[in-house]
């Protein structure tokens, strides 16, 4: 499964990174608190998340994230777009809201982590 | 660089402003290049740079400026933070996951969820934390490179 795979299937619309589309995506991790996010998401991990600032992307390029996936029609930022054009990670969005886009993406079978 | 001491390989000071969210995570990423070049594991860079950008982040959110140091030796990476700021009053709290001081602004950013200090303790072999209240902070942590076999269970 690859974001390009996801853009197909779900019209996310691609704000930046279009070039980055074809890494595969290892899982996902939806959480707006960014250091639940630095501390439970996996590299290559799709993230769901509401925030739309520029340390969204210092999060993603520390953790080696496959990409932000914004909910509830957000839109990032101008220096978030910049930032990660500069870094190389794809933000797409969606009108849905988080738990709609993620029991979506579960059903094609982008899963979690257990905890245990 | 700076002059440092024979033992240490490398030593650089990055100063860091409060409430400059716009440079937020500049620091540790400019650690996270150095390391990569120098040939450290990914999971080491890993780990000292999640504590490197909840260190980072805590001094833009709670003081008026800081800085970051980080040393590099044979044995061992090391970061050290001074802040001008806040301070913690109470350590012990500030400690225990999910407890936060931040105002409405810094957890609207998606920050102050009361896990900062607790990731670096997890991702740090050893960690020291010392505050005045209404002054500053003092935080230092180690990762040793001959622990490295220690992976964290969750990467």
């Amino acid at each position: 499964m690859t974001l390009s795979d996801l853009v197909k299937s779900f019209g996310l619309k691609i704000e930046a990174g279009k070039d980055r589309l074809r890494e595969g995506v290892t899982g996902g991790y939806a959480s707006d608190l960014l250091s639940d996010v630095i501390a439970h998401s996996r590299k290559g991990n799709v993230w769901i998340t509401i925030q739309t600032h520029p340390n969204i992307v210092a999060v993603a390029t520390m953790k080696e994230l496959s990409g932000i996936i914004l909910t509830g029609g957000r839109q990032p930022e101008a220096e978030t777009i910049q930032k990660a054009e500069h870094e190389g990670i794809p933000i797409l969005a969606s009108p849905l809201f988080t738990f709609e886009l993620v029991g979506r993406l579960y059903q094609m079978g982008i899963s979690g982590m257990s905890p245990c | 660089m700076e002059r440092t001491e024979n033992n240490i390989l490398f030593h650089r000071i990055f100063p860091i402003e409060g409430g400059d969210f716009t440079n937020a995570g500049s620091t540790s990423d400019q650690i996270k290049k150095i390391l990569k070049e120098a040939g450290f594991s990914n999971t080491l860079i890993r780990r000292i740079c999640i504590a490197a950008f909840e260190a980072e982040m805590n001094v833009i959110c709670y003081a008026s400026k800081g800085t970051l140091s980080l040393y590099i030796a044979r044995s061992f990476l090391k970061i050290v933070v001074n802040d001008e700021g806040k301070g913690i009053r109470d350590i012990n709290l500030a400690m225990s996951e999910g407890y936060s001081t931040a105002d409405e602004k810094i957890r609207e950013l998606g920050f102050g969820a009361g896990m900062g200090l607790p990731n670096i303790r997890k991702n740090a072999d050893e960690m020291v934390l010392t505050s005045q209240f209404n002054q500053g902070t003092h935080l230092e942590f180690t990762v040793y490179l001959d622990r490295q076999e220690a992976a964290l269970p969750f990467e």
